[in-house]
């Protein structure tokens, strides 16, 4: 049994933000699946927000407006403008540290324009933004004592009378389950787009924390939010950087017109994802791909070779190594990409995960990053403004595990909690049935994608809920080949598939119950926001195999719904 | 058609590496990470490897390749234009499981040269400000994503483990190169001896591996430039 103050599940943006938080004062350790450089938060490119106006004049109330109505309101807003407030100090926080920002010819910290952002506020380096984020933040968590348990693959959260009492992890090198003890956990692992066939999201976005939250009796929010993102590379699903149309790139059809004319005339190119996700696949419909076929052209030529260079130099070589296209002298074949997930484990304006509609608090338990709902982004989030959810909430987290840290006792770690884990991964790895991960996972990519994607309709989703529920089936009869405990690739593929199917029926569920279109939940069977009966947040629980809803209303301070025009 | 000729090594079960091939009738559009991956899902579950982002950006999954160390995952099988590939662990490393080296000794260099920006001056309200060219100045380095393809390419950290190698080198010019970083007379004094910048025979070999394009031959250099400068302008 290993024992600390504060354990941190995630070793990305928000994981080390927490850390470098809590290690300043309590016992730290960060457990993470994959190295923490590793993290996909390090695949981020465009951009994260901060209304510094730098470029030119602007404001927090713009920045907050704008992050409302991109999320169709269905945002806390008291959650929402704390992000938004906190915003500009936490970027020069993150200069001090020693991020490689872009900078303005005056030598201060380059900005540019995003979708959905009214001003220029996009705070980058080149378009590896992302990238330098991580780095930077795990150099300097380098400076602080802490210990790191890289390529530790966590199990589950013991929860004891519903208090947390700490994790369970595997440590992949050995093969060895062990508990961790803590007064305050805190969950950052990330994303989950590998739900979906064609996604941006790196392979080890699975969602297990959200699985280990369904085992352990907890609610997810909002799951049936989805954001795909208008720019991934034909059949990769890899991600041409919104920054490329920040920057000036065109979106064409078979035509070569730029069909978002008819979509937004207003803002083109720069309206936010779900609005051209959507014009994208209508014109896909309706025989304007290119050559007939499924993908649209992203153009960046006119911006001439120099610029492309310069701000773009990673989507450029993307394009080249992926689909041998060079973005100086050609278009760019792109087509829609699962992207972002705007539900995951609830939590209060602190980062204290909640385990009801009414907001009580689970003592001990935190969650922030792509994994939580806040909720900042409501129904569709808006760029650049995740990798400021991750830094805001990661250090609003880990300043709230801290300070339960240190006025509590540690909780006994339940033995029998323990074994139980143990005794799941020993069948799984004793198991000797027919069935392979991959290819159920294969198989429940292509439902989700052609049933619960971009546009969905009742009959689809029914039938994906009973393709998910077949699947998840079809699990208890999967197979093991390999029966090693070192580095077991197989077995983390085959608990990560467990989880990507048990969180992929919440998504269908929640999305065949809202009845309504909102932000990136588009139901062609219901094409209008239902304020009256849908501005409310959804909350899932597995239940016997089962899920359950229910539902939670909004936080508004400011900002009355209005129509959502771009 | 190719043929995989891959590396394996189960601890559990081999008491010496093994070879075995796979083969592959297509592999049109196919990186290196897509064949492995196929190989996994298709031929042999058992086979273990590190991947994640397969965009060039987390550094998780290098491997040599026909003796050559680059990443799996931004190399098109049909580029390399031969119809057998042996693919290998990077070498110097303590062997995992079949292609998962054990990194302890690439990280422990990389801790070892204080691999943070340092800067104890209060800082402004506002961000610290910087030129363009300044910014320009660790542009390259600051984008190395530590896949370990350039020190796993060096004779002379396969001989000597104290040698800090290329990337941690590359790394120290990073913040040396930095007008933000107020310890540049330490970084200098860490890399001027037998285990740091002299120890460099410029061979070129890890600025060839690098999937980056950094010249981390360039920064090795640039950091000795820097040291002689000092000691010039301290003896007049
Ligand atoms: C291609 C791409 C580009 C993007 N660009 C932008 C952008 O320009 N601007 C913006 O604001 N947002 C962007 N986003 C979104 C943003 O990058 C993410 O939302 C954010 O980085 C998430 O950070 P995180 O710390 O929550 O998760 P991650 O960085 O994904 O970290 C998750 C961590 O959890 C760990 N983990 C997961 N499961 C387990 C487990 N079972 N056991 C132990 N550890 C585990 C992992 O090892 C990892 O360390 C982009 C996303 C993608 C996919
Ligand atoms: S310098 Fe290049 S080869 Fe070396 S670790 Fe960094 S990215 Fe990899
Ligand atoms: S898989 Fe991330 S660098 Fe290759």
């Amino acid at each position: 049994m290993r024992k600390h103050d504060v354990v941190i599940v995630g070793g990305g943006l928000a994981g080390l933000r927490a850390a470098i938080e809590t290690s300043r004062e309590v016992d730290t350790a960060i457990i993470s699946k994959i190295h923490p450089l590793r993290s996909h938060t390090g695949a981020a490119q465009g951009g994260i927000a901060a209304a510094l106006g730098n470029e030119t004049p602007d404001s927090m109330e713009e920045h907050a407006f704008d992050t409302v109505k991109g999320a169709d309101y269905l945002c806390d807003q008291d959650a929402m403008e704390i992000l938004i407030n906190e915003a500009p100090k936490n970027i020069y926080e993150l200069e001090h540290m020693g991020v490689a920002f872009s900078r303005t010819p005056e030598g201060k910290i380059a900005q540019r324009a995003f979708g959905g952002h009214s001003k220029p506020r996009a705070c980058y380096a080149a378009d590896w933004t992302g990238h330098t984020l991580l780095h930077t933040l795990y150099e300097q968590s380098l400076r602080q004592k802490m210990t790191f348990y890289d390529e530790w693959f966590a199990l589950s959260v013991a929860l004891v009378n519903g208090t947390c009492a700490g994790v369970t992890a595997l440590d992949m090198k050995t093969g060895r389950i062990e508990a961790f003890s803590a007064k305050s956990v805190i969950f950052t692992t990330g994303g989950y787009g590998r739900a979906f066939k064609i996604t941006s999201n790196a392979a080890a976005n699975t969602g297990d924390g959200l699985g280990m939250f369904l085992h352990a009796g907890l609610p997810l929010e909002d799951m049936e939010f989805v954001q795909f993102h208008p720019t991934g590379l034909y059949q990769h699903g890899i991600l041409v950087t919104e920054g490329a149309r920040g920057e000036g790139g065109y979106l064409l059809n078979d035509k070569g017109e730029r069909f978002m004319e008819n979509y937004a005339p207003e803002k083109m190119e720069l309206a936010p994802r779900d609005v051209i996700s959507r014009a994208m696949q209508t014109e896909v419909n309706e025989g304007r791909g290119i050559g007939g076929s499924d993908f649209l052209h992203i153009d960046l030529r006119h911006l001439g070779k120099e610029k492309i260079l310069e701000k773009l130099p990673q989507i450029h070589t993307l394009a080249l190594d992926f689909v041998g296209v060079d973005a100086i002298t050609d278009p760019v074949p792109i087509q829609p990409t699962a992207h972002y997930s705007m539900g995951g484990l609830p939590t209060t304006i602190d980062g204290n995960v909640i385990s009801d509609a009414k907001n009580t608090p689970v003592d001990g338990l935190f969650a922030a990053g792509e994994c939580a709902c806040v909720s900042v982004h409501g129904a569709n989030r808006l760029g650049t403004n995740s990798l400021l959810d991750a830094v805001v909430y990661g250090k609003q987290a880990g300043i709230a595990a801290r300070d339960h840290a240190k006025g509590t006792q540690f909780v006994n770690f339940p033995d029998e909690h323990l074994r139980e884990v143990e005794s799941d991964v020993a069948s799984l790895l004793a198991a000797d049935g027919k069935e392979s991960a991959p290819k159920l996972l294969t198989n429940l990519q292509n439902a989700m994608t052609q049933l619960c994607g971009i546009y969905r309709v009742k009959e689809d989703l029914e039938l994906c809920i009973e393709r998910v529920k077949d699947l998840l089936e079809r699990f208890q009869n999967i197979g093991a080949a390999d029966k090693g405990r070192i580095f077991n690739t197989e077995l983390i593929d085959t608990i990560q598939t467990r989880n990507i199917l048990e969180f992929s029926e919440v998504m269908a569920v929640g999305a065949l119950a809202r009845e309504e279109s909102r932000g990136a939940h588009y139901r062609t069977d219901f094409p209008k926001r239902d304020d009256k009966d849908w501005l409310k947040h959804t909350m899932a629980w597995m239940e016997d195999g089962k899920i359950r809803l229910d539902y939670k209303p909004v936080t508004i301070t400011k900002w009355e719904p209005q129509e959502r025009k771009y | 058609m190719v043929t995989f000729r891959v590396f394996r090594f189960s601890p559990e079960k081999d008491k010496k590496p093994r070879y075995v091939d796979y083969n592959i009738e297509d592999t049109c559009g196919l990186t290196v990470l897509d064949a492995l991956k196929l190989i996994k899902t298709d031929m042999d579950p058992s086979l273990s490897f590190r991947h994640s982002c397969r965009s060039a950006i987390c550094g998780s999954c290098a491997v040599s390749v026909n003796g050559k160390n680059m990443l799996a995952c931004n190399t098109q099988v049909d580029a390399l234009g031969k119809s057998r590939i042996v693919i290998e662990p990077l070498p110097g490393y303590p062997v995992i499981n079949d292609l998962v080296v054990d990194f302890a000794p690439f990280f422990g260099q990389y801790r070892s040269i204080r691999p943070y920006l340092v800067s104890e001056s209060q800082p402004p309200e506002k961000e610290r400000i910087q030129s363009v060219e300044a910014r320009k100045r660790y542009d390259a380095p600051a984008q190395c994503i530590m896949c370990a393809a350039c020190t796993t390419s060096c004779p002379i950290v396969w001989t000597d483990d104290k040698y800090l190698g290329p990337a941690a080198l590359t790394k120290v010019w990073r913040f040396v190169a930095d007008s933000r970083d107020e310890i540049t007379d330490e970084r200098l004094a860490m890399v001027n001896n037998e285990y740091g910048v002299w120890r460099c025979h410029t061979m070129f070999r890890c600025a060839e591996a690098c999937p980056k394009e950094i010249d981390t031959t360039e920064a090795i250099e640039n950091l000795r430039r820097e040291v002689l400068k000092r000691a010039f302008s301290r003896r007049r």
